[in-house]
């Protein structure tokens, strides 16, 4: 099995999720109401153990333990879509990004699920429960908001014009596309995308939401080879604050 | 380097005399009583209440409350306001005179009349 682009998968996935779920953890003590600020923060921690488990299968496979890859690196070293690094903004957008985010990160894993890569594959199935509760998180709210009143509606397709570019470069294809098809441990990205499409579409519909047209889809590329938004820099600088300066830390 | 874009670092400055108009009715969601089921089978026992303006909501909130850090079969939530209650000024109707006590489980005297069977079937 290719190695390389199994780490090259890896990779992306996982500071994916370090990411956003480092994003998302910004909104604890912030949140609208007490109980979504817990809902809320008790994702960004399933999705930092997610990325956790995704860099033990790196460590495995020969990469460095998982504290030190997610807090010696420098921003350029990450892999992560530049959507997952964005500013927070209003909790309209934090939703729709966590929609658009968490639809696509289920379907990955539910197409991982039966990677031939098995260490892969156990973990797809493994976190498939929370997934599900991810996504029914995010459907739940986007279908309120989308149809409570005018303003909400109004912040929610704002939310997601402002999102969509960025969302759609979730799907940049590496350069071991191939090999992961032809060897079947990833079907690749635009299958996944296409896959999204199909599953975000009936919500935002039921949402009475629009998909920006097609004319003016853009996709945000580059995050995959390092190149990233001004945003990423202080985040990854705000994270490994702790590690910095006792690397032994434990709580 | 820009700021941090965490509030909790980068503090809003807010003006001191900032007024902030007092809730209305309408600024608060409405109220979900919350039921917990540990396994398949047992009742569903009454846990709490969350915020939530549909029951869709107040699921996902009970989820997260109260069936986060214990094994969950199943949750149920109901509308506060669905819940038809007795008056606790009525409290008197449950009350029961003593010599009605044959109708309480605790009037029989179940064991001991077992105990008795026991002893007399050891010989």
């Amino acid at each position: 099995m290719n190695t390389t682009a199994i780490k090259e998968l890896l990779y992306k996935m996982a500071d994916d999720l370090l990411i956003i779920g480092h994003r998302n953890s910004e909104w604890t003590g912030l949140g609208p109401i007490l109980e979504e600020d817990i809902a809320f923060s008790s994702m960004a921690q399933d999705k930092i153990g997610q990325s956790q488990a995704l860099f033990q299968l790196l460590h495995e496979l020969g990469e460095q333990e998982p504290d030190t890859v997610a807090f010696t690196r420098n921003a350029k070293q990450f892999h992560n879509a530049q959507f997952v690094e964005l500013p927070n903004g209003d909790y309209d957008f934090s939703l729709m990004r966590h929609f658009l985010y968490d639809v696509a990160d289920q379907l990955r894993f539910e197409m991982l699920a039966n990677s031939s890569y098995e260490p892969l594959a156990k973990v797809a199935r493994k976190i498939k429960g929370e997934l599900k509760y991810h996504v029914f998180h995010a459907n739940t709210w986007i279908v309120k908001l989308g149809s409570a009143n005018e303003e909400s509606k109004a912040r929610m397709q704002n939310a997601l014009n402002d999102a969509w570019n960025y969302a759609l470069g979730l799907f940049e294809e590496g350069e071991y596309e191939t090999i992961l098809k032809s060897e079947g441990i990833f079907a690749g990205e635009a299958d996944l995308q296409h896959r999204w499409l199909e599953t975000i579409t009936p919500t935002l519909t039921k949402a009475t939401l629009t998909i920006p047209h097609e004319n003016a889809w853009e996709p945000k590329f580059g995050g995959r080879i390092g190149i990233h938004t001004e945003h990423l820099d202080p985040l990854v600088d705000e994270m490994s604050e702790v590690f910095r300066v006792d690397p032994n830390a434990e709580w | 380097m820009i700021k941090s874009l965490d509030p909790r670092v980068t503090r809003e400055n807010i003006e001191e005399n900032n007024l902030i108009a007092p809730l209305t009715p309408m600024d608060n969601w409405e109220t979900y009583e919350v039921f917990h089921q540990k396994k398949r089978g047992d009742q569903h026992m009454h846990v709490g209440i969350v915020h939530a303006p549909n029951p869709e909501m107040a699921l996902l909130f009970g989820k997260e409350q109260y069936g986060r850090r214990s094994i969950t079969a199943n949750i149920w939530v109901v509308k506060t306001a669905n819940v038809f209650a007795s008056e606790y000024d009525d409290a008197d109707m449950f009350e029961t005179t003593p010599e009605k006590q044959y109708r309480e489980a605790g009037g029989y005297k179940v064991m001991d009349k077992i105990n008795k069977y026991k002893k007399a079937n050891k010989a």
